[in-house]
């Protein structure tokens, strides 16, 4: 009898063990699929940002310091190694760009310019959508860290090489409000 | 049925489990209505269960025909609704279509889902619906009329409304709880012609001396005359809750709750019949295509027959939400 009870009491162990470290990797790797999420977008704020500063270049010459800290800004993205270094530069980046876009709604000629407003819309929803990837990178990294954390998988999980992922902030209460930049088409 | 009773302040959280608990329970409950007309066409016509327990044959022709006609509907349906609605795919070189485009983008990264397709309604009419039986075969339909009036956030949270309907899995839901309701108005109007015509079965005549199992025969007959109505109302009920649903979860993808419920107050001003939405598909509509009167009424009654929540009530609850993220912040 006290064989079967030992007995029981070591399967079930192991299953909790078994379901446990499943369901982390199944996890690990929606994490890994969001971040990558977020690299393609910010690539594509990579690509798009040069066709935007061209476009703008010539009508904003008193502007230049603006542009040149986003121009200085990407490049400084581009050349990030690492998720700790992208993040600290990705961060400057969206700030210079916002700083931009709050610049260029303050010229009505620039906002209505037919070149220009394609490309704001691209960078919009560009940047609209490296948000959003970040949340829902967020979102499963939080679930996967808590997941960690609780009992009994925070027993062996550190044994299978599971480490918690970071999870992107807000560094102070400036950026949070970001200028809100509205893009509709008409009043 | 808290909402009728009393306003409460709730995080989207809440919001979200509570109508899940609710759907389940109204999703039973029509179930079950079906169930029961169906066992007691097999007792008292057909006799089963009188000697030994069998396959009841009429139950399970209900019920297998509820899940064969759903499924029927949410293969063939979404191109019908779309083609119906004349709606069109959006096009790229268009800035506005563009944009649109953009913001659906938006929204299925961050709801994790992938990108449903866009259609364009030649409606000036401000409305906008989803449709698909999951999220890899979604598309969502917007017509002309809410590209006109809506800046890019607030567009940006009708289309998470939307994109919750697909996430939710509420079209669905709804076409599956809408073939339920045809059945059950079916299967009751068949019981009450059947009784009629006087075909209960032998073994039935004769025990129906019996004081209990007449009270059980009046309460099935009760059942079956009021679940066609009944049916109905649970229908709507759910659609009511999802509704509901669909606005927290567009709250919590957008993070800007503000933005949709003043999208809100724009289409309830706006709101005149959208003639090219029928009335079958108006549970997948931000708000109700068939205009004012019925979405403007609140109290019990008028409630109880409409797709939608009052559109006081929704704005209410996204107003709070607001409040609840700008404290937080």
């Amino acid at each position: 009898m006290f064989f079967f009870i030992v007995l029981a009491i070591f399967i079930l162990i192991i299953a909790s063990a078994i379901i446990g470290y499943n369901s982390l990797i199944q996890l690990r790797n929606r994490v890994r699929n969001a971040w990558k999420q977020i690299d393609i977008q910010l690539k594509r704020r990579h690509d798009l940002i040069p066709n935007l500063v061209n476009a703008v270049k010539g009508q904003m010459e008193f502007e230049k310091g603006t542009l040149e800290s986003v121009i200085n800004a990407r490049a400084a993205a581009v050349g990030a190694k690492g998720i700790a270094d992208s993040m600290v530069k990705e961060d400057a980046l969206t700030s210079a760009l916002s700083k931009l876009f709050a610049v260029v709604e303050n010229y009505p000629t620039l906002k209505a310019n037919d070149s220009i407003q394609p490309l704001m819309e691209e960078l919009t929803t560009t940047e609209n959508q490296i948000t959003f990837a970040r949340q829902f990178y967020n979102d499963l990294t939080t679930t996967f860290n808590t997941k960690l954390e609780i009992f009994p998988n925070n027993l062996f999980a550190s044994s299978f090489g599971f480490k918690s992922f970071p999870l992107f902030q807000v560094k102070d209460a400036h950026e949070r409000e970001v200028p809100t930049v509205d893009l509709s088409l008409k009043k | 049925m808290a909402e009728f009773i009393q306003y409460e302040k709730r995080n989207v959280y809440d919001e979200q489990a509570h109508n899940r608990r609710m759907t389940w329970f109204i999703l039973s409950g029509i179930i079950l209505l079906l169930g029961s007309i169906g066992f007691g066409i097999d007792y008292y016509f057909l006799g089963v269960f009188e000697e030994r327990v069998d396959i009841p044959p009429v139950s399970t022709t209900a019920v297998v025909m509820s899940f064969a006609f759903a499924l029927g509907c949410l293969n063939g349906g979404s191109s019908i609704v779309l083609k119906t609605a004349g709606a069109t795919q959006a096009n790229n070189n268009d800035i506005q279509h563009q944009q649109l485009c953009n913001i659906v983008k938006e929204i299925a990264i961050a709801s994790g889902l992938p990108t449903p397709k866009v259609y364009i309604i030649p409606d000036d009419d401000p409305n906008a619906f989803a449709s698909g039986k999951d999220p890899s075969t979604s598309a969502i339909a917007v017509t002309r009329g809410l590209l006109t009036i809506l800046n890019r956030e607030e567009l940006q949270g009708v289309v998470a409304h939307e994109v919750s309907h697909i996430k939710y899995y509420d079209t669905r839901l709804m076409t599956t709880v809408a073939a339920f309701v045809g059945i059950i108005v079916l299967f009751s109007d068949l019981a009450l012609r059947g009784l009629r015509f006087g075909m209960l079965s032998k073994g039935n005549r004769s025990k129906s001396n019996n004081p209990l199992a007449a009270v059980l025969f009046v309460s099935w007959i009760l059942t079956m005359v009021f679940a066609p109505l009944l049916s109905r109302l649970m229908a709507m009920m759910i659609s009511r809750k999802r509704e509901f649903l669909a606005d927290a979860s567009a709250a919590e993808l957008t993070r800007n709750p503000l933005a949709l419920a003043s999208a809100l107050e724009k289409l309830e001003n706006a709101s005149e019949p959208t003639k090219t939405i029928k009335r079958g598909i108006a549970h997948l509509c931000v708000v109700d295509p068939m205009g004012k009167p019925i979405n403007e009424k609140e109290g019990f009654w008028a409630e109880l027959f409409a797709t939608h929540p009052p559109m006081k009530k929704r704005i209410q609850r996204l107003q709070s939400m607001g409040y609840q993220y700008t404290s937080q912040v």
